[in-house]
């Protein structure tokens, strides 16, 4: 499969004067847009290169006087969370080990449930999907204390491998229905065409399907690993303690003391860090927002 | 299109034959499984909680039959919760699903930057609400954020104290959630219009369609399954919209922002108030199911037929 | 091109699975106490690792378990999602009743050995040892005594307008009004549920005397909750809301202290851990700060203790952590070294008051002697009056009248249904 770039399969657009008041318009819109998401970020930003008095002085766009990045270093190596001074460097290795496991095998879960929802229908395969679908819309906090009696059970509390079990299985309907309705728009010729050839179900999925999901794959992956890697309560209700602890249960033990002076760079700064991994996720997956990878397979 | 059904069976029953049919039940059956249990089976263990008299850990012991849905209803912060989750959900849903098709739409425009700009969109998921909540907290704040930042540039008559105002603040909470995840909404409108066949845009183009004809006619209609994920996407967060609740208002000013995920966890974990807290969250499913069922069924119905 | 990147991925998750998860050789016949607690931020942490470092003197290691936020809520719900797992911490930093909440569940160890070799029983105030036992036997180890009714003054300010420390509500209203005029926010208050019921509580006993407070809110008398007592009660809340600057809500207390220190606001209701911020921004008090008992409630001490409560293990060896832990905790010089930073007093009573400031030596005068006054009360505000259930439903009347037009009487009223509901 040849690789495709971004701009070299478009929609060929009617061309006039019109066309191009029209473009104006669009960036316009466009840039408005960016600058009220990109509002907080600035103020985030902005406060983790001040110091603590020019956070006080000043008011919320108010550029450091003398930027610093003191806040920074001290957001990963030195604040305290609790009574550990070290920052936030080494939480940050437990959610990374948390994360990708989790993302990666609630995402092929998700591709071969899609998979069999759609390319192998059987009776009743609609309420399945119904039934796993509505797993969506459970708040977490119900299954908190049920679910801490199952990890005990299975001698999976307080550790890494239990959040992953857990994130796995709560993100089943998601991936399941990204992948579901993205297969179900893929053309069914190519799999029986595939069949006939003699195929088997594993070899079509890989051989077929699953290079030709890119796109589905990245939307998969940016939440799934915006939601896991973000996640607060499961974090710190089954890994509270030290070994395991994600870098959300970290950041909120630093932003949310109760007391003494609060020291927003830092807090700022940490948070930044802490979000650092989802945005380069961000970032590479962008490149996959490919149109028209379905383009050359139809025509077989 | 026809189904890919089990193979037609012509008499022979082959091994890979028989593998092939019981494969892709077999495939989808832990994930069944592990919903059965973890979804449907909690939500029964809730059910049981909510008429018992438990506190602060279960009592499954402790029969209460309804009192603890009477009480429920006798509790004025319940009815508050419910019509904030009716106001933020109706608007968060509705908002950034426009939002986000808008965007998306505008993005597919064959735009340079278009890198720099998704990204930008996106961002805001990426980072922790405990965090954005206080930066929001600062730019809502009446005295510290955008009302003395347009005094200081001179518009002194401007405010904005809807934070602080007891019947205005849910809406604030609305433009901080409608912010945080819009950008994920057009992520996948974004994947939708790029995955349509571009042969389908090519001879609409050489049958002359406008560019807005193109996509209110042929592009959005395709994009039915994108919108059934968006409204999931965006229902699954309004319903757990409890991290930025906490963070921008904690239920304040007075009790006026409460939203029935932060009422479940008070009453269960906070309150020591666990078979109310049960009660509250059958409830809150029961209601989300009367709304969701439905639209799910209209959509997967409608999802067969070709 | 894709199959070799599918491969690669799959094989390095491999390969990092395998060493993360890896079996460590754990030592688990050490002696390690796991100690779940809220003191995340810096003053109070410092206090705390000086116990972490006088355990280890002793060859206890300490593993941290913080978790933040709300007073301790979040800390709760780990709590219960590891009890639940069968997977207890040694000790948990626990509030007033939900001592015995937990201690009613069965998961807490048996201290009373050591208590009664130590002789806690006398070192401990009465008032403190109810919550540090349970059904006779000892099961916390208490930290702390905070006095939560205190209104502290910017002397500075105080002087500028001329005015003096107020020792009942006409001279508190005096006061206020001369802040006003003077173009100071009389009183620094943030607006969250649990200040406005911290105040709550020192208005009650100003107004309404010690057996009153007991009445309404520890015996929980309907007759008593909505009474004209507390109807007058709530007429003070509602001048004091008064005082207050237009940003209150949702500002964080030590934020509302901050006012106090840079001379923006004159007063602030908050108990002792305030002291803590006076202390840290330099202010000495007595001397800048001035520390009086809210006007009129000056023969009452509400108490909110610190307790960590004890675990039952089944390891040997961490169950003689776990007793060094609590031994370490009530010992003089951790007590003395902790509370001077936490702003409050010790529950030990053995400490001398000699390096504590004016207004802690003031706390522990009246600590020791309100003994056998009666004028030790639980502070309903933190969780020592009544369960849990019932402060939050007082916790919302009140946080509903003051951010309200609502009229005394329809208040008192709404808090005798409220609690009535809750019991």
């Amino acid at each position: 499969m040849a690789a495709v770039t971004e701009a070299s399969i478009m929609v060929p657009g009617p061309r006039s004067g019109l066309s191009v008041a029209l473009r104006w318009l669009l960036f316009a819109i466009l840039g408005v847009f960016a600058l009220i998401y990109l509002f907080p970020l600035f103020v985030m930003v902005v406060t983790s290169l001040k110091t603590l008095d020019e956070v006080r002085a000043g008011n919320l766009l108010s550029l450091p006087p003398n930027p610093t990045l003191e806040p920074w270093v001290s957001a990963w190596s030195t604040t305290c969370v609790g009574l550990t001074c070290e920052g936030l460097k080494g939480y940050f290795l437990n959610s990374i080990l948390m994360t990708v496991p989790a993302v990666a095998i609630s995402a092929v879960l998700g591709a071969l449930n899609g998979y069999v929802l759609t390319k192998w229908r059987f009776r009743g395969d609609g309420i399945v999907f119904a039934l796993i679908l509505f797993g969506c819309f459970i708040p977490f906090q119900i299954v908190l204390l049920p679910m801490a009696r199952t990890l005990g059970l299975l001698g999976l509390a307080s550790s890494t491998p239990g959040l992953i079990f857990i994130h796995v299985v709560y993100g089943l309907c998601f991936t399941t229905l990204f992948f579901r309705n993205y297969y179900a728009a893929f053309p069914n010729d190519l799999v029986k065409s595939a069949m006939i050839d003699g195929a088997g179900f594993f070899r079509i999925f890989w051989r077929i399907l699953l290079p030709n999901s890119i796109p589905i794959i990245v939307v998969t992956v940016i939440w799934q690993f915006t939601n896991i890697w973000n996640d607060f309560l499961f974090g710190v209700s089954f890994a509270g303690g030290g070994g395991a602890m994600p870098v959300t249960v970290a950041l909120n033990n630093i932003v949310n003391s109760s007391t003494g002076v609060k020291e927003y760079n830092v807090h700022m700064a940490a948070a930044i860090i802490a979000a650092l991994p989802t945005l380069v996720v961000y970032v590479l997956a962008g490149r996959y927002f490919v149109r028209g990878l379905m383009a050359g397979a139809v025509k077989g | 299109m026809a189904v890919i059904s089990e193979p037609a069976a012509a008499g022979r029953r082959s091994p890979f034959d028989w593998l092939q049919t019981i494969l892709p039940k077999l495939v989808l059956a832990p994930s069944f499984a592990v919903t059965i249990v973890c979804v449907y089976g909690f939500i029964l263990f809730t059910l049981y909680l909510s008429m018992t008299n438990s506190t602060m850990m279960p009592r499954l012991d402790s029969w209460a039959g309804l009192t603890q849905y009477e009480k429920l209803w006798a509790d004025p912060k319940w009815t508050i919760s419910l019509v904030n989750l009716a106001i933020y959900g109706v608007l968060y849903i509705g908002i950034s699903t426009a939002i986000g098709l808008l965007l998306a739409i505008l993005l597919d425009q064959r735009i340079r930057i278009e890198g720099a700009l998704r990204t930008i969109y996106l961002y805001p998921m990426a980072i922790s609400f405990i965090v954005t909540g206080t930066a929001w907290k600062w730019i809502l704040n009446p005295g510290l954020g955008l009302d003395k930042l347009m005094h200081d540039l001179g518009w002194t008559s401007f405010t904005f104290d809807w934070l602080i105002n007891g019947d205005m603040a849910i809406y604030t909470i609305v433009i901080a959630g409608i912010w945080q995840s819009s950008g994920f909404v057009m992520a996948m409108f974004l994947a939708g219009l790029r995955g349509v066949d571009s042969d389908i845009l090519k001879a609409a183009a050489i049958d002359g369609a406008t560019l807005p004809q193109t996509y209110r006619r042929i592009i959005i209609p395709l994009m039915r399954p994108v919108f059934l994920s968006a409204f999931v996407v965006s229902a699954h967060l309004a319903i757990k919209s409890f991290d930025l609740v906490m963070a921008l208002t904690a239920g304040g000013p007075g009790t006026s922002t409460w939203m029935p995920a932060l009422y479940m966890y008070s009453l269960t974990f906070t309150r020591n108030q666990m078979g109310l807290g049960a009660a509250s969250a059958v409830i809150m499913l029961a209601t989300i199911s009367a709304i969701i069922v439905p639209y799910l069924y209209s959509e997967l119905r409608g999802g067969r037929r070709d | 091109m894709f199959k070799t990147y599918f491969t690669a991925t799959a094989a390095s998750l491999l390969a990092l699975a395998a060493a993360a998860y890896a079996p460590s050789a754990a030592a688990q016949a050490q002696e390690e106490v796991e100690v779940m607690h809220w003191w995340t931020s810096g003053g109070e942490a410092a206090a705390l690792n000086v116990l972490k470092e006088q355990l280890q003197k002793e060859g206890v290691t300490w593993k941290d378990a913080p978790v933040a936020g709300g007073g301790g809520d979040a800390a709760m719900t780990a709590l219960r999602a590891r009890v639940t797992a069968g997977d207890k911490p040694t000790s948990v930093q626990l509030l007033g009743l939900s001592v015995h909440d937990w201690a009613a569940e069965g998961v807490l160890a048996d201290l009373t050995p050591l208590a009664e070799k130590e002789h806690w029983a006398d070192h401990i105030p009465p008032a403190i040892q109810a919550f540090s036992t349970y059904d006779g036997k000892w099961v916390a180890a208490p930290v702390n005594i905070h006095r939560t009714n205190w209104l502290w003054i910017n002397k500075k300010l105080l002087d500028k307008v001329g005015g003096t420390a107020p020792t009942n509500w006409d001279e508190f209203q005096a006061l206020a009004k001369k802040f006003k005029d003077a173009g100071i926010t009389p009183l620094a208050h943030g607006g969250q549920p649990w200040q406005e019921s911290t105040i709550f509580d020192a208005i009650v006993v100003s107004v309404g005397g010690n057996d009153f407070y007991k009445k309404a809110f520890v015996d929980l008398d309907p007759a008593a909750l909505g009474s004209d007592t507390m109807q007058k009660a709530f007429d003070q809340l509602r001048v004091l809301r008064g005082w207050v600057d237009p940003n209150f809500s949702g500002r964080d207390w030590n934020l509302a202290s901050a006012m106090v220190i840079n001379g923006e606001a004159g007063m602030q209701v908050m108990g002792d851990w305030a002291k803590g911020e006076f202390i840290k921004a330099g202010l000495k008090p007595g001397v800048d700060i001035v520390c009086v008992p809210y006007p009129g409630s000056e023969k009452a001490f509400l108490f909110n203790s610190d307790q960590f409560a004890m675990f039952s293990l089944d390891d040997k060896a961490r169950q003689d952590a776990q007793l060094k832990l609590a031994s370490a905790i009530e010992s003089p010089s951790f007590q003395e070294s902790f509370n001077l930073v936490k702003g409050s007093i010790p529950a030990n009573t053995e400490v001398k008051p000699d390096k504590f400031d004016p207004c802690g030596q003031k706390s522990m005068a009246d600590r020791d002697a309100f003994k056998s006054t009666g004028g030790m009360l639980p502070s309903l505000a933190h969780g020592h009056a009544a369960s849990a259930a019932v402060k939050g439903a007082i916790y919302d009347v009140v946080t509903n009248f003051f951010n309200s037009d609502q009229s005394s009487a329809d208040a008192a009223k709404a808090l005798a249904d409220a609690v009535a509901l809750a019991k």
